[in-house]
């Protein structure tokens, strides 16, 4: 009954969507309030319908109601609660629901929040909302129905795919479909404006805080997606450039492309026309994203969906949405005026720098990932295209943009002084030189560039605060007078100068623990030991551990130097009954930021087991960057400039008038 | 500078970054693409040592032996096998009789020395380029 009833909150969304999709483009045409402001309503209301039918779902997977085919199909009783409510996700058609939960959350807090645009333009947002929501809404009802039911139930499920039974995994598809679902709103305000034919600053200031939002769901996504591979998987890789993770990365390219575009247009009124593009094709990354995941063109875990029509259903909605947009595109943005002119050596020239660099660095990874689906739909050749293929072609392009991070939020808006930039990096520089030397002198073996790449993290790690230096007189003038000004600094560029060093630090990772990973392989017995570096690792004991739904075979190590026993870790082999599926629970021991990596492999005859371990230097700041980085994102829409509108305490002025007595 | 000169230096300057990317992009994809082959066509066509490819096939039943830090075994399609070398963990979901993707490159000797190892992810899933080489050998068994 539940079921069924959440299925019809579908329906009804569904028909909200319809009415949102066309009424409010509707009154935006003929200068109607009232018809406007409908698309209000039905953004809530949209939110309210597909929330109960999300709720509907969560609850037939608490309780185990395996008389829907989903739920039977990814679900077991025996499964821990949490694995339960994040199975809900764990498969095609839950996923599309929460995809599209969240394009209507983001639906209703434009409408919600966003009561400070004008009223045109809101409505035309949230028009554009409504078309992307009844897309998805009918492409749920008629080809990935969640609450399609099942007679005669059968008595118990066919279990969650193991992989996926991790708390990582249970954060990230929200955070990433945050990401996705976001860009969105870029796209629903790039479309309203060219339907206006008008676009300025303040459109900029708009959108950029909606961007930021999804760029930080979508940084923090990716980067859970990485250390979830890292630890399941059982190779210790971080990044496979699998198609699957390039289908994420495409769209978080293009959104800091976006992101530092509209920075640009905020302060300059410049690259209005571009902006406009890369809001249209940041958000066409995020469908193909979906498209590609979503389609069964890739097999890989989270290719779910197998079934040809979805495929097909999907890539229908993209060509709309990407064909569509475009062509309105190159129709109106004729009509777009330019701004500000500038100098090539400026703040606007570094980001048109960036820009350039990122929207060809997306171009190489889009390539890499669709020419080998292209090469075989053409010529029937199977092939593939590995990391080989992005180190060469993504990596040059990345590393150029990288070494001009530092550089370019020293330069002054319209006409810079290059000279005066790299005067001020000199410290950083000094840092970095001093970092390449002490790696160099004390990391043996690994790549004759490694020092080079942490010289250039470092470089960017202390370059990303010259400008914070600059701007609070630090080391010139006294320290109670910078943290006075450091205090006057507008969050945003903290925030700049965060993400900035946490790119920096997420480059130190990958570096450290590509360039000077050690890794042994050998096949114990119990009471023999791997020697790793000073430290012996021993194999204790192999045994067997039950859990609720799977079977460990647990190797207890424990880590000895110099005859202590220092630390102890477990890693496991887990058997899944209900699946008949093998995962590995890799052991992770944490010496500051790097990590001993211990994981099991075979079961050999006479009590051997197969043991891998691996000694990754600074590992952990692979995903601690990624982190900071998001945490500049938020001190960045913290920043008030960015509520736009009636300054608050002008407004709170004028509401507490105290009567004269 | 003027406007134009200026918008002319920023449409030169994209010019060159694209042409750069693109440069690339034509190298790598002659240098690093890497062609998958079945056990057949590896032993009727003997690739050149040392060139990398993907070879997928079944685990031949009864081939996986582990020496140390290597592990030995089979791959085949009904037909032909070749035997593979790999210094790794293989897969949670690698098995015998069941399919298999491993990249490598082949030794003078005629063993394929594998880099990674890929299993299929779960119990109804199999390659697809495994499926389609088996097809074509004639001895596929699952749903068409």
């Amino acid at each position: 009954m539940i079921a069924e009833a959440g299925h019809y909150a579908l329906i009804l969304a569904l028909a909200l969507a319809a009415v949102q999709s066309t009424v409010p483009l509707w009154g935006a045409r003929r200068g109607d309030a009232r018809l406007m402001a409908v698309g209000e309503g039905t953004a809530l209301g949209q939110l309210l319908f597909v929330s109960f039918a999300f709720a509907a779902l969560t609850a037939a997977y608490v309780t185990s109601d395996f008389s829907l085919l989903n739920v039977v199909e990814n679900s077991h009783s025996a499964k821990p609660l949490i694995y339960k409510v994040s199975g809900v996700w764990g498969n095609h058609e839950g996923s599309m629901l929460l995809w599209v939960l969240i394009l209507v959350l983001f639906g209703a807090a434009v409408a919600a929040f966003g009561r400070n645009l004008p009223l045109t333009l809101r409505a035309n947002v949230l028009a554009v909302q409504g078309w992307i929501a009844g897309a998805f809404l009918i492409f749920m009802l008629a080809a990935s129905n969640p609450f399609t039911r099942l007679d005669p139930a059968p008595v118990q499920g066919r279990d969650l795919n193991p992989l996926l039974q991790d708390i990582g995994l249970a954060v990230h598809p929200p955070l990433l479909y945050a990401g996705y679902v976001g860009f969105s709103i870029a796209f629903a305000f790039a479309i309203a404006a060219l339907i206006e034919g008008r676009i300025d600053a303040a459109w900029a200031r708009w959108v950029r805080p909606w961007t930021l939002a999804a760029w930080i769901f979508l940084t923090l996504g990716i980067a859970m997606g990485s250390y979830w591979a890292y630890y399941e998987l059982g190779w210790g890789g971080f990044w496979f450039w699998d198609p699957v993770e390039n289908a994420s990365l495409l769209p978080w390219l293009a959104g800091t492309a976006l992101l530092h575009s509209a920075l640009v247009m905020e302060k300059r009124e410049a690259l209005k026309v571009w902006t406009v593009l890369l809001a249209l094709l940041t958000f066409a990354c995020s469908l193909l994203g979906t498209f590609l995941v979503r389609s069964g063109v890739l097999t890989s875990v989270h290719a779910f969906a197998v079934d040809p029509t979805r495929g097909l259903f999907i890539l229908v909605i993209l060509a709309i949405f990407v064909g569509g947009s475009l062509s309105l595109f190159a129709l109106r943005a004729g009509k777009l005026r330019q701004g500000g002119i500038f100098a090539p050596v400026s703040r606007e020239g570094a980001l048109v720098l960036n820009n350039l660099l990122l929207s060809t660095a997306t171009a190489t990874v889009l390539v890499g990932t669709l020419y080998p689906l292209a090469l075989e739909g053409v010529t029937g050749e199977k092939i593939s295209v590995g990391a080989p293929f992005f180190n060469a072609t993504f990596g040059p392009l990345a590393l150029a943009l990288l070494c001009a991070v530092p550089f370019g939020p020293l330069l002054a808006w319209k006409r810079g002084d290059l000279f005066w930039a790299v005067q001020r990096l000199w410290a950083a520089a000094g840092v970095a030189v001093l970092g390449g030397a002490c790696a160099a002198l004390f990391m043996t073996g690994g790549p004759v560039l490694a020092p080079l790449g942490v010289a250039l993290a470092f470089f960017i790690i202390v370059g990303s605060f010259a400008e914070l230096t600059e701007r609070t007189r630090l080391f010139r003038q006294p320290l109670s007078h910078s943290f006075r000004r450091a205090t006057g600094v507008p969050s945003a560029v903290w925030g700049g100068a965060l993400a900035h060093a946490g790119l920096g630090l997420c480059l130190l990772g990958v570096v450290g623990a590509t360039a000077w990973n050690e890794e042994r392989i050998q096949t114990l017995r119990s009471g023999e030991m791997i020697e790793f570096g000073g430290r012996d690792l021993v194999l204790e004991n192999v045994g067997e551990r039950m859990g609720s739904n799977y079977r460990d075979i647990v190797g207890s190590f424990a880590v000895r130097r110099g005859g202590t026993v220092e630390k102890r870790v477990e890693s496991s082999k887990r058997f899944y009954t209900a699946r008949q599926m093998t995962t590995t629970e890799a052991g992770l021991l944490t010496y500051g930021f790097s990590q001993l990596y211990v994981s099991l492999g075979e079961l050999g005859e006479n009590g051997t087991v197969a043991v891998r371990a691996e000694w990754k230097p600074l590992v952990l700041l692979i995903w601690l960057g990624p982190v900071l980085m998001a945490l500049g994102g938020v001190l960045s829409i913290a920043d008030r400039r960015l509520r736009i509108g009636v300054p608050r305490p002008a407004r709170a002025r004028r509401v507490a008038p105290v009567p004269a007595e | 500078m003027t406007r134009k000169g200026r918008r002319l230096a920023f449409i030169g300057c994209a010019g060159a970054v694209l042409a750069i990317a693109a440069g690339l992009v034509l190298n790598a994809l002659n240098d690093t693409i890497v062609f998958f082959s079945g056990p057949t066509q590896i032993v009727q066509q003997p690739p050149a040592a040392g060139t990398r490819l993907r070879l997928g096939g079944l685990v031949e039943n009864g081939s996986v032996r582990r020496e140390g830090p290597e592990v030995h075994f089979a791959v085949e399609d009904g037909t032909s096998r070749v035997p593979v070398v790999y210094a790794g963990l293989l897969p949670d979901l690698f098995r015998e009789g069941q399919g298999v993707v491993a990249e490598g490159a082949m030794e003078p000797d005629g063993t394929f020395r594998a880099a990674s190892v890929l299993a299929k992810h779960d119990e109804s899933y199999m390659p697809r380029e495994v499926a389609e080489a088996l097809k074509e050998q004639g001895t596929w068994k699952g749903n068409p």
